[in-house]
């Protein structure tokens, strides 16, 4: 699904040794003419490294937001339901695969960032460390997860890294579906028996304020955003997205009959904004810090997954090598 | 019992077989041995999904009751489901769930080959559509099958360790009763016996390019196609069917 603005320090600036100006100079006009940067074109270290690091979380996004969803999957209230999450689920299995092949076009390798998350190096957006307790969640992450995901990939899709925005235009069109089938859920519900719509309300209640911390810190507290936009990584600011966002969502709520957890929020007639109350920075802190509801199962659930396939990636690879030394053999005979 | 009765269960036979082995790729979801294998256990539990909707549909419209199709699989308890044993076996480890898998494909591909030409043109078409995806779903599991049996010293351990659970479960395949026989004579259902000689040689083809040996004579379980199960499927219902049993009359 999803990246996120995390704030993070970028880990070795010391690596920036003094680079061609000449090289650095072209570089900066390509990209202020739009053009794309593509995998073997000459790039700055701190390019690569900014882009290395928001693909491979945003990769983690994808395989750890499996999760909160697959959660629900046995349980599911219809075939069709059950359907549509598993495609759903998969495709965001898919969308990892994608993203950890346009990080390696930057010369790091899905074995090292796969490492990166499990030993809890790498970063992966907050909202999966949340849990799902009832039906409509699937409802609430479809329509506001996806939703908030949707508002911040669409701009990547012009990304100037080639690969990056490559990927994200495939991404995108699924996510819309995403989007789609999540509201679809919420409407169900919200029109149901006073269970679901009690189900719907508490979905939006968990989801709301974590879905909108997911455009990341305000910009005022942002450190990476401003060289991002020089390089065209990234378009808009957090805030302009996430005000995108409440924007697009508060009306959709309203025509559900479901209330948003914020009794600050209000429109305000001259900017046309649904302006929101504070958020809570610390519980966005905490979560990153790892100290979310559902850190360390997301973690520890990753862990697991990846030790109990070693036995078969051995054996698979095991396989391998022996066909090719049969197929050796062969020729050598022959 | 008359044509339709018979007809129904038939199809209500079939459904439950994909509905349950569906469920348990539905399992699976997220814990794949690698991303790409995540991916394709989902292929296989979308195709049994969409088989399961077709056969429980086609049997809601011939029993004419207003029922659906999520009525009769969330609605029906562990004694009326009549699927075989073998696919409410669990996951196990990965080489649990890719044998049971070439076990009941290779069973399935050539079933599903004859059911399109059955008289009952619903049926045949649900299995024309059946046929291509249940190809793929051989292919897939033999070649897992194969890597794991010529893999390493643990994975072919594990393979002979998964036949000896799951070969019990095998014969049931291929009994009939008044139902299938009744059907048969319609032109309508697949004799399981016919079906014998071509399952076993496909297994016996992946056993042998995978160094796997088939177990001499083995005791046969029976039941799940009368509704005595194992004691696994009773939990893998409860909770498949927990909100369509806790919220009675809700749409989801
Ligand atoms: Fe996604
Ligand atoms: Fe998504």
């Amino acid at each position: 699904m999803y990246t996120q603005a995390l704030n993070d320090k970028d880990p070795s600036p010391a690596e920036d040794t003094i680079e061609d100006p000449v090289l650095a100079e072209r570089f900066q006009s390509r990209i202020d003419q739009e053009l794309r940067i593509e995998a073997n074109d000459w790039m700055p270290a701190a390019y690569r490294r900014t882009l290395q690091r928001q693909i491979a979380q945003h990769a983690h996004s994808e395989v750890i937001g499996m999760q909160p969803e697959g959660n629900w999957l046995t349980r599911a209230p219809t075939l069709k339901r059950k359907a549509i999450l598993l495609a759903k689920i998969q495709d965001e299995a898919g969308h990892g695969l994608y993203l950890y092949s346009a990080a390696e076009t930057l010369g790091i390798s899905r074995e090292e960032m796969e490492s990166q998350l499990l030993t809890g190096k790498a970063r992966y957006s907050s909202i999966f460390n949340y849990p799902t307790l009832n039906w409509a969640d699937m409802g609430a992450i479809g329509w506001l997860v996806d939703g908030a995901a949707i508002m911040n990939q669409v701009p990547l899709c012009r990304c100037s890294y080639g690969p990056y925005a490559r990927a994200m235009v495939r991404v995108c069109k699924e996510e819309s579906f995403h989007q789609r089938q999540g509201y679809d859920i919420m409407t169900q519900m919200a029109k149901g028996t006073a269970a679901q719509k009690a189900m719907a309300q508490d979905a939006l209640n968990r989801t709301w304020w974590p879905s909108i911390m997911m455009f990341g810190p305000h910009d005022s507290d942002s450190s990476h955003s401003e060289q991002s936009m020089a390089w065209k990584i990234k378009r808009f600011s957090n805030d302009d997205l996430r005000q995108k966002f409440i924007n697009a969502t508060v009306p959709q709520a309203e025509y559900l009959g479901l209330t948003i957890p914020d009794p600050d929020l209000k429109f305000n007639e001259e900017t046309g904004n649904w302006e929101s109350g504070p958020i809570d920075w610390d519980e966005f802190k905490q979560v990153l810090a790892g100290n979310g509801p559902c850190n360390h199962l997301r973690l520890s659930t990753r862990q697991r997954a990846v030790a109990e396939g070693e036995w078969v990636r051995e054996a698979a690879a095991a396989h391998a090598a022996k066909q090719s030394a049969r197929a050796t053999n062969k020729e050598e005979a022959a | 019992m008359s044509v339709q009765q018979a007809l129904i269960d038939y199809s209500l036979r079939l459904a439950d077989n994909a509905n349950v082995l569906g469920h348990r790729f539905c399992e699976w979801s997220g814990k794949g041995p690698m991303l790409e294998e995540d991916l394709a256990l989902s292929n296989l539990g979308l195709d049994l999904l969409g088989q399961a909707r077709s056969f429980y549909s086609y049997a809601a419209e011939l029993k004419g009751d207003g029922c659906t199709e999520d009525d009769l699989a969330f609605l029906r308890d562990a004694n009326e489901y009549k699927n075989l044993l073998l696919v409410e076996m669990p996951n196990g480890d990965f080489a649990v769930t890719m044998l049971r898998h070439l076990l009941f494909s290779a069973y399935y591909l050539p079933f599903f080959v004859a059911l399109s030409q059955s008289n009952d043109k619903t049926l045949a078409a649900i299995a024309a559509k059946a046929e291509r995806e249940m190809a793929y779903h051989l292919r897939h599991s033999a070649e897992w099958v194969i890597r794991l049996g010529d893999g390493t010293e643990d994975s072919l351990k594990r393979m002979q360790d998964a036949i000896m659970v799951l070969w019990p479960y095998t014969g049931e395949m291929f009994e009939s009763d008044e139902i299938d026989q009744q059907l048969v004579d319609a032109g309508v259902a697949i004799d399981p016996e016919s079906l014998r000689e071509q399952w076993h040689a496909t297994i016996n083809e992946v056993f042998q390019r995978a160094g796997l040996v088939e177990p001499e004579s083995v005791w046969m379980q029976t039941g799940g196609r009368t509704g005595v199960h194992t004691e696994h499927l009773g939990f893998m219902l409860a909770e498949m069917q927990f909100l369509q049993r806790s919220y009675p009359g809700a749409e989801w």
